[in-house]
């Protein structure tokens, strides 16, 4: 369990991506199955124990020691795994090198060949033999409470340079493997075949696109390049065979389990690419939802039967990778455009629509249309080049995504945090806020990129010369009406929040511009947020 | 006599009316005796100061000679009268000069501990439990949740980290009294001998440790001065926490920002002030060891101060050993 317990602690305070990647990478290379593959599980959640609950865990450790003392450990630990770790009493004191401690292998095998009534009665014995570091790891491994922060793109990518593979490879088979991968290790370090995923319906590695760039237009033949529009939603695949039918992200995630009304309408054998959406036919034609109606699906394990009245889930068909038997992938986009009208024809127009084709005989007429939208859940459009095959990954030249120019607005920096690694020193982190009232900011965003190494130090010092309050890394800035620093922030989308002080929450927020001239109380209010949210909306 | 006939909380702090004296005073008086060289323990300003000789040198290297208006170095176990009362120093085990002060008339003798640790520390004299009516003990770390590692553990976890990121600078969190020169001890301890580099902060401080004794290795500035950005990847640096946000900390490669303190125990603590790589070495006494010098001190009773009052009266309740929290203000976590 300590190998564990150390590649999750150094994983929770590892800011840098790459860090976090070359310490899989590391974890990977020393320890052995079925160890590894187990950790990889969970901390992918894709590990299937009888879970313990918190009000079972409670029970234990009043069991062990005064309700009161742990009352007042709990209340200022914060965490209950974590209290419960730190403060479960050792009936030995522990020494360094003891060689009794369960491994994580002995653990998940023996749970996962009880019963959830054992799960307790195990979990205290298992307490008894670890140090608090691994009895931390135990308690977050039996209660699901990983929280690492860790994409499950990360992973896959930390396993692609792990064994010098294309991470579309490991996307491509992900579905297929369980745990604990012993098959995946073997063929990512050359001892064993590739696995060859056995599974029905498979992910198939997507196709993404560029941004396209000014420069791009005059060297680009606009005959050559059909376009449509780029909806705001998930980009998904839906993968049908024998009767098993799934749907998965873009990285290959089966998230079929939340969609059911979706999932049960892949009634054919095949492979679609496509935008999952929130949408519902009304007289005949399709009535799109906002990406935030949208959100009330998402990352979701189970869904209600509210939910899934009042947010249908639906595909807007892209492509055509799979017909039956028939590989598509290779055959030119125009002639999979074509399969996919007359394939889609046959789906439950209730569920599934083929993405509109946009007429255009120049890049003035396709920018007309980009800046006019029929719906607000466009974000702009996809060019793509008719004789192109499906290529996973993100080839060159081949598909472009054009995108609505980003909302803007004029937001007061309120506070700044340090940042981490190479920004170290620097206060490179900021929340940012708009007007609600005359003399009140409301924080809406936090913002760390968009500017230049130059403007990051020209920022550092003006929170340095103007901080009011410092509470850890964080320093709350000076921001009044005649006072304070103005950023042109840059945003993707905006939605209602429960969850934020301000009832907004932006997407993907960066600074696009310092306004060191504009004075703060002529930033944007609130109202100006909420207006935007109603057009979209 | 009672206890309280000996020692008094007041708003200066620990006050004794035969004697008519105060320990650990948080502001100026006239007579002070003094436990430790921590600030929140050791203030400038008092008209006679008594203290082991090591805390009144580092009070004069902090405040300058001049911080009071006379001196009196007590030995460790030396017996000295002042008015009605007798006092002893004994060694706490907290930093270089900490001692316990016993205080001691018609048969009722009072220990107040200041802050201590009874685990071995290369850096100052053993805590020594002295038998008592009254213990008066802190509780910094006084919850079941604070259990130190061995510190030499901690150190392998740092010495490990700086061998996995060869390009990288290790900045080190270390308060400059006590913890720097006992972290730095430990490093040497663990056979890394090359040279660390300190903040200017810590450098009178470990100019004193190695005069009296405390042999600390090769310490360099860690000044631009002494090498462009590159030269400071895969090196250790220690400075005191608050230098980490300063613009200080630029002159090294992608800092790996670590910190040597009791509190980073507790995961959110170490998230909130951005430490990458937590250290958890205290110059304070954990739970295990509270309860375990209190059961050896023995004592009729106990009075809980500065930290988590309500946690350890109520481990005293639970044994039997009558306690109350004396609700001191003013004293800090400095020191750790």
């Amino acid at each position: 369990m300590n190998r564990f317990a150390d590649l999750l602690d150094m994983l929770a305070f590892t800011p840098s991506r790459n860090a976090k990647l070359s310490l899989l990478q590391d974890y990977f290379r020393r320890v052995p199955d079925p160890e590894r593959g187990y950790a990889l599980a969970a901390i992918a959640r894709d590990l299937d124990i009888p879970a313990v609950k918190p009000a079972q865990l409670r029970e234990l450790i009043s069991s062990r020691m005064d309700p009161e003392l742990f009352g007042y450990s709990y209340d200022y630990v914060g965490d209950l795994a974590e209290t419960i770790a730190l403060a479960w009493p050792e009936k030995a004191v522990s020494r360094p090198g003891r060689n009794d401690a369960p491994g994580l292998a002995e653990v998940v095998e023996t749970l996962q060949a009880s019963s959830r009534r054992e799960g307790p009665g195990l979990v205290e014995a298992w307490l008894d033999r670890l140090d608090p570091p691994g009895r931390y790891a135990l308690l977050k491994l039996v209660t699901g409470g990983f929280r690492m922060g860790l994409s499950s793109r990360l992973i896959k990518q930390a396993l692609a340079a792990f064994g010098k593979v294309e991470v579309n490879e490991i996307e491509e088979l992900w579905h297929g493997l369980s745990a604990p991968y012993a098959d995946l290790f073997a063929w990512l370090e050359g001892s064993g075949p590739k696995p060859v995923n056995a599974g029905a319906a498979p992910f198939r590695p997507v196709m993404l696109s560029h941004a396209i760039e000014d420069r791009d237009f005059e060297k680009l033949d606009p005959a050559d390049f059909t376009a449509e529009w780029k909806w705001d939603g998930i980009r998904v695949q839906a993968a049908s065979e024998r009767g098993i039918s799934r749907l998965y992200t873009r990285t290959g995630d089966d998230i079929s389990a939340a969609f059911p009304d979706l999932v049960d309408a892949i009634a054919f054998d095949g492979a679609l690419d496509g935008e999952l959406l929130v949408a519902r036919s009304a007289g005949g034609h399709i009535e799109t939802g906002s990406f935030s109606d949208l959100q009330q699906r998402l990352n979701r394990k189970t869904v209600t039967a509210r939910q899934l009245r009042d947010h249908p889930a639906f595909f807007r068909a892209y492509d055509l990778l799979q017909d039956g038997e028939e590989d598509l992938r290779s055959k030119p986009f125009i002639e999979r455009r074509t399969r996919l009208e007359s394939f889609v024809a046959g789906l439950n127009p209730e569920r599934f629509d083929c993405s509109a084709m946009l007429a255009f005989d120049s890049w003035d007429d396709l920018a007309a249309l980009r800046a006019d939208p029929p719906y607000p859940v466009i974000e702009g459009v996809m060019i793509k080049r008719k004789s192109a095959p499906y290529l996973p990954g993100r080839p060159k030249g081949e598909w472009f995504k054009w995108k609505r120019d980003p909302f803007l607005i004029d937001a007061v920096l309120m506070y700044a945090q340090r940042g981490h690694g190479k920004r170290s020193g620097f206060y490179s982190d900021y929340t940012f806020g708009v007007w609600r009232e005359p003399g009140e900011l409301v924080p809406v965003g936090k913002a760390y990129f968009g500017f230049t190494d130059e403007e990051l130090l020209e920022i550092d010092k003006y929170v340095r010369n103007n901080t009011i309050e410092r509470f850890g890394p964080v320093r709350s800035v000076r921001a009044a009406a005649d006072k304070g620093l103005v950023f042109e922030v840059a945003f993707e989308g905006i939605a209602r929040s429960s969850r934020h002080k301000s009832g907004v929450a932006m997407r993907f927020p960066r600074i696009n511009r310092l306004r060191w001239d504009k004075p703060p109380g002529e930033a944007d209010r609130l109202e100006t947020l909420e207006r935007m949210i109603d057009g979209i909306e | 006599m009672k206890p309280e006939d000996l020692l008094i909380p007041r708003r200066e702090g620990l006050y004794c009316p035969p004697g008519d004296f105060f320990i650990d005073p948080v502001r100026g008086v006239d007579r002070a005796l003094i436990t430790h060289g921590h600030a929140d323990h050791a203030r400038a300003g008092h008209g006679h100061v008594l203290a082991t000789a090591e805390t009144l040198d580092i009070m004069a290297i902090r405040y300058g000679a001049d911080h009071a208006g006379a001196t009196q170095p007590a030995g460790l176990g030396e017996v000295i009268r002042i008015g009605d009362v007798t006092v002893t120093f004994h060694p706490a085990g907290h930093v270089l000069g900490s001692a316990q002060i016993a205080v001691e008339r018609e048969g009722m003798r009072i220990v107040a501990s200041g802050d201590y640790k009874p685990r071995p520390d290369p850096t100052c004299a053993t805590f020594e439990p002295v038998a008592c009516d009254v213990f008066i003990t802190e509780a910094t770390f006084a919850l079941p949740v604070f259990r130190h590692p061995i510190a030499a553990d901690e150190i392998g976890r740092l010495l490990r980290s700086v061998s996995r990121n060869p390009e990288r600078a290790h900045l080190v969190g270390v308060y400059s009294l006590g913890k720097a020169q006992r972290v730095i001890r430990l490093i040497r301890d663990a056979g890394y001998h090359q040279p660390l580099y300190i903040h200017g902060a810590l450098q009178k401080l470990c100019d004193y440790y190695e005069s009296q004794g405390i042999g600390l290795g090769d310490l360099r500035p860690a000044t631009v001065a002494a090498g462009a950005k590159g030269d400071f990847a895969g090196a250790i640096v220690l400075g005191p926490p608050s230098a980490f946000g300063e613009k200080w900390a630029r002159r090294f490669p992608d800092p790996l920002v670590s910190f040597a303190s009791g509190w980073m125990q507790v995961r959110a603590r170490a998230r909130q002030r951005g430490v990458e790589l937590p250290l958890v070495i205290s110059d304070h006494a954990d739970w295990d060891e509270l309860a375990e010098t209190i059961k050896t001190v023995a004592p009729g009773e106990v009075w809980v101060t500065h930290g988590r009052e309500e946690a350890l009266v109520r481990w005293c309740a639970m044994q039997g050993i009558p306690a109350r929290p004396l609700h001191l203000v003013g004293y800090e976590d400095e020191g750790d």
